[in-house]
């Protein structure tokens, strides 16, 4: 069988594409890779939480939290699931998501004793969002406090970090958060926060 | 809105408008092959041109530019098509995931080569690094790059001498340009500066985690940040994670977030500027620009109004807050860019109406790079005519007149996205295969399947997210709107381009229309709103005002 | 000329006969294969009998119990609005007949002078002249016609044709026998045989065009029909694909679909530019008419726009800048003559000349030297081609003539040979006097009284009045003026600084107009040129528009797009005008049609859709919030949407026969911005303001 004749405009096209692609598909992220390695191998890897040489997650992205030991992040719609992360993509006036506020209103008064912060009881884009308002924060100090089995001095030290933390978030742009991960992460590594509990 | 969210928009807005000017007008020199200050890479460009057979000064007309805009893009469609059916056997596939269903890949392939990068597939979950990188990430900047150059070519066909026996310049050259001296370095910087933010760069395969409290999980990794850098300035918005924008290691910071709205916005605002050294009026280039940044301003005000007023927090990131996440829904709708931080499915009514609504309106708006200038021009002919024949001339544009042919194809280009959002909608809405995507019910259903066929045709990619299409029924018909909504409007505006070059320049007199004034402006504001407002109301009205006023009865559906 | 007067007396008018006709017409033009022709009344039509068909069969069947009146009533309406539109044609061109005819009774009124069979002279119109008539004409008379001099000689002014200001001699035999229409015999009497049937041939042409001129498409025509359909398809694409929306959400709200045939065909109707689509054919008729009214005719539509179009105008000097006959400015006395007694003597030889040039004279005279006593004794000396002189010859005692005494005026040449063959000398100056008035572009007229040469007057082109003014406006209009002349520089300066014109065109050969007219089209110009002679044929077929004069040669007359029967060269500020008006009325229509939608959407679509989400308790849902109008029910406020829609179609009709207001003084921009306040923003407030009075009625009588 005789192999028709490729149109010479066909194959320009192609030795095009071909080139670009090695341009940009292989050298352009080949020579970003290289330069982030070099310069910010800690993001460009992920931010990961290493404690004790074993990867426990990223700083970046929340993860769930359920004993009252930890901080809690936002609810997420996927369970804090890593990989295939979203959201719930309800409309404004669902009223299922009225009903899943609702209940979270409801375990939020049952484990903090208060109102819950608008964005304990909204959950976020990514299903990741590891970032709480001061207030969230600060809500859940006594209960996480109390878990541990935390002096009274500790405690305080604990408000004052957390203060810290949001006055660092502060700049000219942004909003003042707490990030959980970072904050759990402290609870782990700090003895002061360590408490009765021992390390999983 | 506080003095942060005032402090975000204030750095967007000024720093867009400050740098876009300078950007407009190195384009120029880039396009014309003046000296430029990345010159020394000339050398580069010349070995391109070896290796690939090209010659750069080979003058084509609109017909033999709109041919070679055509093939390319056709094979570029069936070599991402089968990478990413064949992705199981390619290397670089850490997660050794296997090749996509034809019709998601023909979505996607289709996809990425029309600049959409709408996404009936989550990234992370789905694809190899080389699919993401060598497939994707190269789309982002050959279609940015093909948007680009067709509108560069249209304007050389408006801005063409009487006597040149010029064409409208040559394909392969505008694109080989636009990558090398315009997207490729500043999305070098973009990268870089991102990766400083936390985004992630890195080969290596996903990270094994043990959480806080015992569960073993999996950290998606890959060369993120290049392919992020990208997806804003070439306006395309295919997110490297699901999640797109929203997702931590796409866009960790407030800063981050404000590097890539101002990304996205950037070249298309460079855009009119470019158009105005091309056209050797630069108050032609203002006055496109004021349309447009006024066009802008009304949507910000209005997504941000609607946002702190009745929306929540359900589908944002704490750190963008509602001010950051409304102003990015609306840079991103207007641009075609299609990247989200928040999810547009759960913003307050009027919000997501104004999000559809800069779709719906055409790639007037700045649009996506280049495709923006071209959209824009579609209706600056239509208003030139209606203005024109007001002062008593037969009318005209810069100096060449606007006759049948022109009128034909400009609304050509304006009909076909509209007959594509309208008639897709109408027919989803129809058929059970339709309707089985929807998530939410009543109205927003409705804006569920709308926004879809307005993302598909407008070629923007970002979606009321619940809306399940990952189905052979929404792969084809989105397919289907992403296709003509991109070539259903170059291919017409590239004609506009090659009749206005062919037509003698009329001298301007003092009766001649002046198209660079406050009233031209203003005109031109009303036409846009009103044709793209009398075409979408009836179904904006159904959808998401109808919510509105639900939610203001308290309704809960 | 009086007819121009006259015309814009005319103005606007309709008489009881002119309705009647018109309407008949509406009617008639109700039919398919007619409307087809213009997509957007098309899709009306369509719609209408769609509707019509539906309701009836409701009606016969009982399943439309409760809406019937409704549908009766929105059914009615729709007919009206589509015999409104063809109404709105109808008149447009009931009324460019009208004017056609009239054209044609202003011809009749020329008067020939046709000899008979038998050598009788017998008084008939010019439009009863057949080609081989003989017809006399003396001076004085215009000829009636095109023809040849068979008989005598004559001197005829034929600057109007030629631009040349000196007269011609025409006479029979030879190749000086062809003389034009429309000229004027200034001396003796000739005889002509007419060549060609005057006059029939362009009237017809007019009633023709007049009829035609739904048919033949202008290419801004061309393109605003595109625009128009291509909106009506959008619209069209809207209102359809509302039919399965509302069907998902009055599933999803529980609720019927209350959306009807009849209310999405009341939607799209309001929708699609019916307004302009309506009055579109009936704005160009009416611009042929108008055209016609100021006594030009255009031989195209396309003639017209391109009229708006010029932005360079080519004039003839004589004839258009300056009268065409030359008048006299000044005298000069040779040395030892008194001033006093060359003006008595030059009065004396000018008052039995009938030219203009002799009664320019004798105007001049007496208002310089009111003291000079009139002395007419003696015998009248008239102009003739053989003598070139005019004089008086005074009588002596004996009663004979008395040849020292005679007074002669004439051509240097003429007079010298006269004063010379009665014995008498040159004085020494009057060469070089009548040299110094050439240069300047003038005439110079020799006196002599028997032997004796007294001086010179001076005939100079005089700018005509007004002008000045004229080309102020033209040059508002954006359009700019050259003078062609075969004067010299210095002259054609003059005379260009005096008029006011933009750029002139000196020692002009009769091939320098086509080249000046080529050049200014390669540089893009839109050039328009005036003409009438032969010279001016090919220059007349390229000017993109060209004015023939009806007195022109039939040449020059085929050779342009328009005529006009004035013969009065500065027309053409009201030609370009008529063009503009032509243009701003379709595109302020448009803008006007466009803008109107906006209330109809706030009327029709929250009467439509107030059912969902109702409630069980309430009437109206949550989308009533968008009824800003507050009209009083769904079917009120649709009635009155479409009421106001047929009604705006012959609300609008003088407006599209007389064509939207032109004033150039504010420059483009300017024109623009208040056609934009008016036709703009009013087009969107004025439907709010008529739909809710005429829902306000409906309410208040009952109907609904």
């Amino acid at each position: 069988m005789r192999i028709p004749a490729i149109p010479a405009r066909i194959f320009k096209s192609v030795r095009f594409l071909f080139v670009m692609t090695i341009l940009l598909g292989i050298v352009y992220p080949a020579v970003v890779t290289g330069i982030a390695q070099l310069i910010f191998p800690d993001k460009a890897n992920g931010s990961l939480i290493v404690l004790d040489g074993k990867v426990r997650g990223s700083s970046l992205l929340a993860q769930r939290f359920d004993s009252p030991q930890f901080f809690h992040p936002r609810p997420s719609a996927t369970d804090y699931t890593y990989i295939g992360a979203g959201a719930s993509n309800q409309g404004p006036i669902s009223a299922a998501l009225v009903k899943t506020v609702e209940d979270r209103q409801v375990t939020w008064e049952r484990s903090y004793g208060s109102l819950a912060p608008e964005e304990m009881l909204y959950a976020s884009g990514s299903g990741l969002d590891p970032d709480i308002s001061v207030d969230a924060a600060l809500a859940q100090v006594n209960t996480v406090a109390k878990a541990r089995g935390l002096s009274d001095y500790s405690r305080r030290a604990l408000v004052a970090a957390i203060n810290e933390q949001a006055r660092a978030s502060k700049g000219l742009i942004g909003v003042v958060r707490i990030n959980v991960m970072k904050l759990n992460t402290l609870l782990e590594t700090d003895p002061e926060y360590r408490g009765t509990v021992t390390r999983q | 809105m506080n003095s942060s969210d005032i402090a975000q928009l204030a750095i967007v807005g000024i720093s867009a408008c400050i740098l876009a000017p300078f950007l407009g007008s190195y384009m120029e020199r880039v396009y014309a092959g003046k000296p430029h200050p990345l010159a020394f890479l000339g050398r580069f460009e010349r070995f391109i041109y070896k290796v690939t057979g090209i010659d750069p000064h080979e003058q084509m007309n609109w017909k033999q530019y709109t041919v070679s805009l055509l093939e390319f893009s056709f094979i570029s469609i069936a070599v991402l098509f089968l990478i990413l059916v064949g992705q199981g056997f390619l290397p670089f596939n850490p997660q050794k995931y296997p090749g996509l269903a034809w019709d998601l890949a023909l979505n996607t392939a289709i996809s990425f080569v029309t600049n959409t990068n709408w996404q009936a597939y989550s990234g992370e979950a789905s694809l190899s690094y080389l699919a993401q990188a060598a497939g994707l990430a190269v789309q982002n900047f050959l279609s940015a790059a093909a948007g680009m150059a067709v509108a560069v070519a249209i304007v050389r066909g408006i801005a063409r001498g009487t006597d040149s026996r010029e064409g409208l310049g040559n394909f392969w050259a505008d694109m080989t340009r636009s990558v090398l001296y315009i997207l490729l370095p500043l999305s070098l910087i973009l990268a870089i500066a991102l990766v400083s933010q936390g985004v992630v760069q890195s080969i290596s395969g996903y990270v094994p985690t043990l959480s806080f409290e015992g569960k073993n999980g999996l950290i998606p990794l890959g060369p993120a940040a290049s392919q992020i850098a990208i997806k804003h300035l070439g306006t395309n918005g295919g997110g490297f994670f699901g999640p797109n924008s929203a997702f931590p290691f796409e866009n960790p910071t407030p800063l981050s977030n404000i590097l890539e709205m101002l990304a996205q916005i950037l070249i298309p605002f460079a855009f009119p500027f470019l158009f105005g050294a091309m056209v050797k009026d630069k108050k032609q280039g203002y006055m496109l620009f004021m349309v447009m940044f006024v066009l802008l301003s009304i949507a910000v005000w209005g997504s941000l109004t609607s946002e702190l007023r009745w929306g929540t927090l359900e589908g944002k990131e704490y750190r963008f807050g509602k001010a950051g996440s409304a102003l990015f829904s609306v840079l991103t709708t207007i641009t075609s860019c299609g990247a989200v931080n928040a999810m547009h499915d759960s913003l307050s009514p009027l919000s997501g109406m104004i999000a559809m609504f800069d779709i719906m309106i055409g790639e007037v708006i700045f649009g996506g790079v280049g495709s923006g200038l071209y959209g824009m021009l579609a209706l600056v002919i239509v208003a030139v005519f209606i203005a024109g024949l007001m002062v008593g001339r037969s009318p005209e544009y810069l100096g060449k007149k606007i006759e049948a042919r022109e009128m034909q194809l400009s609304m050509i280009a304006i009909i076909i996205p509209n007959f594509l959002i309208l008639v897709l909608s109408a027919v989803a809405i129809s058929l059970s295969a339709g309707r089985a995507g929807i998530a939410n019910s009543g109205p927003h259903g409705l804006s569920e399947i709308l926004y879809a066929y307005s993302s598909g045709a407008g070629n923007n990619g970002s979606a009321f997210g619940g809306l399940a299409a990952n189905s052979v029924f929404y792969n084809l018909t989105v397919g289907l709107a992403m296709l003509l909504g991109r070539f259903g409007v170059m291919v017409p505006m590239l004609g506009v381009g090659g009749s206005l070059a062919a037509k003698k320049r009329v001298p301007q007199g003092s009766g001649t229309l002046r198209t660079n004034t406050l009233t031209f402006g203003v005109f031109l504001f009303f036409v846009i709103i009103i044709v793209a407002g009398l075409t979408h109301f009836p179904a904006l009205t159904l959808g998401p005002i109808l919510e509105h006023f639900l939610m203001l009865q308290g309704v809960k559906l | 000329m009086s007819t121009s007067d006259k015309s814009k007396k005319k103005g606007y008018s309709f008489t009881k006969d002119m309705l009647f006709s018109a309407l008949g017409s509406a009617f008639r033009k109700l039919d398919p294969r007619i409307e087809a022709k213009n997509p957007v009344m098309f899709i009306v039509w369509v719609g209408t009998v769609l509707c019509t068909v539906i309701s009836v069969v409701g009606i016969i069947q009982g399943t439309n119990a409760s809406s019937w009146s409704f549908e009766l009533q929105i059914i009615i309406w729709l007919w009206f609005t589509l015999i409104f539109a063809n109404f709105a044609e109808s008149a447009a061109e009931v009324q460019g007949k009208a004017r056609a005819n009239s054209l044609r009774a202003m011809r009749d009124t020329v008067v020939a002078r046709k000899i008979g069979a038998n050598g009788t002279i017998v008084k008939i119109p010019s439009s009863k002249l057949r080609k081989g008539d003989n017809v006399v004409c003396e001076a004085g008379d215009i000829i009636p016609g095109d023809g040849e001099v068979v008989e005598g000689v004559a001197s005829v002014d034929e600057s109007a044709i030629t631009g040349e200001s000196a007269p011609v001699i025409r006479e029979a035999g030879g190749d000086r026998s062809g003389v034009t229409g429309g000229t004027r015999v200034l001396s003796d009497r000739i005889v002509i045989r007419i060549t060609a049937d005057p006059g029939a041939g362009f009237v017809d042409k007019m009633i023709a065009m007049v009829e035609n001129a739904t048919r033949q498409k202008t290419p801004s025509e061309i393109a605003l029909s595109i625009l128009l359909s291509s909106l009506s398809i959008i619209f069209l694409l809207a209102v359809t694909t509302l039919y399965p929306f509302s069907s998902f959400i009055a599933a999803e709200s529980k609720a019927p679909n209350i959306l009807s045939i009849i209310e999405l065909t009341s939607l799209l109707v309001c929708l699609i530019p019916t307004t302009i689509g309506s009055l579109q054919s009936a704005i160009g008729i009416s611009g042929v008419s108008r055209l016609m009214q100021k006594n030009v005719m255009a031989l195209s539509g396309r003639a017209i726009e391109a009229a708006g179009d010029i932005d360079t105008l080519l004039l003839d000097k004589t004839g258009t800048i300056t009268y065409g006959n030359r008048r006299a400015v000044e005298i000069i006395p040779v040395s030892g003559i008194d001033e006093r007694e060359l003006a008595a003597a030059a009065l004396g030889a000018s008052l039995a000349d009938e030219t203009p040039e002799g009664k320019s004279i004798v105007y001049f005279i007496r208002e310089n030297y009111d003291d000079i006593q009139i002395d007419n004794q003696g015998i009248f000396v008239p102009f003739s081609a053989s003598t070139r002189m005019s004089g008086i010859d005074r009588v002596g005692a004996d009663g004979a003539a008395d040849p020292l005494r005679s007074v002669r005026k004439g051509a240097f040449s003429a007079v010298q040979e006269y004063v010379l063959s009665l014995g008498g000398n040159l004085p020494k100056d009057v060469d070089g006097i009548c040299e110094r008035i050439a240069i300047k572009g003038g005439t110079p007229l020799v006196v002599s009284v028997g032997v004796h040469i007294l001086g010179v007057i001076h005939l100079k082109d005089v700018v005509k009045e007004g002008i000045k003014e004229r080309f102020a406006r033209l040059r508002a209009m954006g359009i700019k003026t050259v003078m062609i002349t075969g004067d010299n520089r210095l002259t054609a300066q003059a005379i260009a600084a005096e008029s006011g014109v933009s750029d002139f065109i000196p020692e002009a050969k009769p091939e320098t107009k086509l080249d000046a007219i080529r050049k200014a089209q390669t540089e893009g110009h839109l050039v328009g040129m005036i003409g009438d002679g032969t010279n001016d044929a090919p220059a007349l077929a390229q000017a993109d528009l060209g004015i023939a004069m009806a007195s022109g040669t039939q040449t020059a007359r085929e050779a342009g797009n328009m005529v006009d029967f004035d013969n009065d060269p500065t027309k053409v500020i009201d030609v370009v005008e008529v063009g503009k008006q032509l243009l701003i009325t379709r595109g302020s229509l448009t803008t006007f049609s466009i803008a109107n939608d906006v209330a109809k959407y706030f009327a029709i679509l929250p009467a439509v859709f107030s059912g969902f989400y109702a409630g069980k308790s309430a009437l109206s849902g949550p989308l009533e919030a968008l009824n800003i109008m507050h009209l009083a029910t769904s079917h009120s406020a649709i009635l009155s949407a479409v009421i106001f829609n047929a009604l705006i179609i012959i609300a609008l009709v003088p407006l599209a026969l007389r064509g939207v207001k032109y004033s150039p003084s504010h420059g483009a921009t300017g024109i623009l911005r208040r056609n934009l306040l008016l036709y703009g923003l009013g087009g969107i407030i004025a439907p709010f303001v008529g739909i809710k009075l005429i829902d306000m009625l409906l309410v208040a009588i009952g109907f609904a």
